[in-house]
């Protein structure tokens, strides 16, 4: 193929024998879908970054001569400025920091879950179950915030159950009190120490970024997990059946229960598929902007604002583009630096000695008996 | 048949008679019992926290107002009404929203059917130069997140005069590199021996594509009208950012307007809720008429 493929190239080219005019379909064929994402995604993004420089206000063209460039202002502004600009972003991420952390672990840990449940050898409708954990994430995220904004509402269903268990249910989504914090509060603990409250990062001091999500942030964590779960559970069920049984016997015969099969057999196995799903959980849950548009707008006391729906408010609500631009460039460095590091984090590495060593010792034992 | 059968039935006999010998195997065959109830306890418990919510959805929407606040978690509205559908069939703007998302919807999802599968199968057939830098600068787009877009897709549309247009609507997501990306994958894996017939007999490329290759496509062809159906009827945050007009307002954009209480006074779940519901049918009607597809097709995506 490879000895094949500069003949066939050069033959393209010349447009001469059968594949004459090749070349110019190729690009025919590919224009549409190059013209369309260069002029609504390339182009864009260039006009934005001049946008995030500059100090247009929303009126007439973002290139005529009134429009100023005012150099990294704009994102001195949200993450230096001192104001309420930097107090906001700071918030939102905090925000959206603690969404990630609860609901991409739970998320993966989920979906896997449900995965060996369904994919077990003998089970009676297997199909049923994996169409009713498939079915939420079909449904859009608007149609489901709705229904969360009725479930956790205040006489929700949510209280209801709650209520039998003898707990008094929050306003769940009117109750900006961090989780932690009330954690805390429980055992006593109002007012963190000096340190904590004195010291601030991006206008938020360190206290309150360890506040945890507030009350009905955890509503959209637990509507985020619901949502992806059957997603991910996909995924892993293909990733599952795409293990051959020879291993799994092997480790059996070996003298493995289940939980070592799981543990030490499965789970490496199930790596790759594990490292999509963590990566497309990061990507996604930094994107939270349709819940937050459709349910709180950012509140209670701005406990559910993400830099997605900041940067929407900013540019289109308060006029602020070039804050609104640049805090959407900020986003995308973070999203992509830690794609990157979490890439470095779950790399390949060659098994170390002690690994190797604890693989061997229960093989022996097997050996002599 | 009776006399053919007879010895069997003693064999069983004998291997019953034979149970109670081997004590250990028949624990071990208990202990599975009991997992095997176990398992089956906790699927059906997990079940029913996925369905049920949207049970009582389906099930609020038909309710009172009153009766949705006093007894949130029953199925059995009482009294019975259907005055939420009436509202927003009658009095309200949603058969405008409905029908906006039905024209965006056919319209996205053509145009990602023929473009994607144009782009996919020259990327994976076609021989020109620069191919492979199409190809990297897809990979590229498609790592770009949505929400990144909002501003600078607004921009764009701005600039090019469509906003709160039709045109502004479907133009910026009639293709997507998710899409090339597939149909790319799936024309590299069917044999190329019926196209090069095809050309022997002196057809044009775009002729081969369209009546040889295309037909032989539909397996992808409905895994892409499955996600772009799927992903312009639940679409919200473009059509916020391209759309003002009332008349241009989609399913997603009314519905979370109605959410966030524009419409109405008080909390009227009842309306909203059977706002949600019927939003849902479609992709739900969807999902199950491709349910088998469905499940493979992200089986599928993960092989690579």
């Amino acid at each position: 193929m490879s000895a094949l493929s500069p003949a066939r190239r050069r033959a393209g080219s010349s447009s001469s024998g059968i594949r004459r005019g090749e070349a110019a379909a190729g690009w025919l064929f590919t224009a549409p879908v190059l013209i369309i994402l260069g002029v609504f995604l390339l182009v864009p993004v260039l006009m934005a970054l001049w946008v995030s420089f500059s100090d247009w206000t929303g009126r007439g063209s973002p290139f005529s001569s009134n429009v100023g460039f005012v150099g990294l202002d704009n994102y001195a502004a949200v993450t230096t400025g001192g104001g309420l600009a930097e107090r906001d972003f700071g918030t939102a991420l905090r925000n959206n920091a603690w969404y990630v952390l609860l609901v991409v672990p739970l998320q993966t840990a989920l979906s896997l879950f449900l995965a060996v449940l369904v994919n077990r050898a003998i089970l009676r409708g297997r199909g049923f179950f994996r169409t009713a954990f498939y079915f939420p994430s079909v449904t859009s995220s608007v149609a489901i915030t709705v229904l969360w904004l009725f479930l956790f509402s205040s006489s929700g269903a949510i209280n209801e159950v709650l209520s039998w268990l003898g707990v008094n249910g929050p306003n769940w989504f009117s109750d900006p009190s961090g989780v932690v914090h009330n954690l805390l509060g429980a055992v006593g603990v109002t007012s963190g120490p000096a340190f904590l409250t004195g010291n601030t990062l991006l206008g938020v001091s360190w206290w309150d970024w360890l506040a945890g999500p507030s009350v009905a942030m955890s509503a959209f964590i637990l509507m985020a997990v619901f949502t992806t779960s059957g997603t991910f559970m996909l995924l892993f069920i293909a990733g599952l059946q795409n293990i051959g049984g020879d291993v799994q016997e092997a480790a059996m015969m070996d003298g493995a229960n289940g939980w070592q099969r799981f543990w030490r057999v499965t789970l490496p196995q199930l790596k790759p598929v594990l490292f999509t799903v963590l990566t497309l959980g990061l990507i996604g849950t930094w994107q939270v902007f349709d819940q937050i548009y459709t349910g709180t707008q950012g509140g209670p006391g701005k406990t559910t604002l993400t830099p997605a729906y900041l940067s929407y408010s900013s540019a289109f609500l308060s006029q602020q583009w070039g804050q609104g631009a640049a805090i959407a460039f900020v986003l995308f460095v973070i999203i992509v630096a830690l794609t990157i590091l979490q890439r470095f984090v779950l790399r390949d590495r060659p098994v170390s000695r002690r690994r190797i060593r604890q693989y061997e010792v229960p093989a022996q034992k097997g050996a002599k008996r | 048949m009776t006399a053919t059968a007879s010895p069997q039935t003693t064999v069983l006999a004998e291997q019953r008679v034979d149970g109670p010998v081997k004590p250990a195997k028949h624990r071990l065959s208990r202990k599975a019992l009991g997992w095997q109830i176990g398992l089956y306890a906790l699927l059906i418990v997990l079940a029913l926290i996925y369905i049920y919510p949207f049970l009582v959805q389906v099930a609020t929407s038909f309710k009172t107002d009153a009766a949705a606040a006093a007894d949130p978690i029953s199925l059995a509205p009482q009294p019975f009404t259907w005055a939420a559908y009436e509202r927003l069939f009658l009095n309200s703007d949603f058969p405008v929203w409905f029908g906006n998302s039905v024209v965006v919807t056919v319209f996205v999802t053509a145009g990602r059917v023929f473009f994607n599968s144009l782009a996919g199968y020259a990327l994976a057939r076609l021989q020109f130069r620069g191919r492979g830098i199409v190809f990297a600068g897809l990979i590229a787009v498609m790592a770009v997140p949505t929400v990144v877009l909002l501003i600078p897709k607004f921009l764009v549309i701005n600039q090019l005069g469509i906003y709160d247009s039709y045109a502004g609507m479907i133009l910026p997501l009639l293709v997507d590199a998710a899409g090339v990306f597939i149909m790319k994958n799936f024309f590299e894996s069917i044999p190329p021996s019926v196209e090069e017939q095809a050309r022997i007999d002196g057809a044009g490329t775009f002729r081969i594509f369209w009546s040889v290759v295309l037909p032989m496509a539909r397996p992808a062809l409905i895994t892409i009208v499955i996600l772009s159906f799927q992903g312009s009827w639940n679409e919200l945050s473009h059509f916020v950012i391209s759309t003002q007009s009332p008349e241009l307002t989609t399913l997603t954009k009314g519905v979370a307007s109605l959410a966030s209480g524009q419409l109405s006074q008080g909390s009227q779940f009842p309306l909203k809720l059977a706002a949600a519901a019927i939003m849902t049918i479609p992709v739900a009607v969807v999902f199950f008429i491709f349910q088998r597809r469905i499940m493979n097709a992200s089986e599928g995506a993960v092989k690579e």
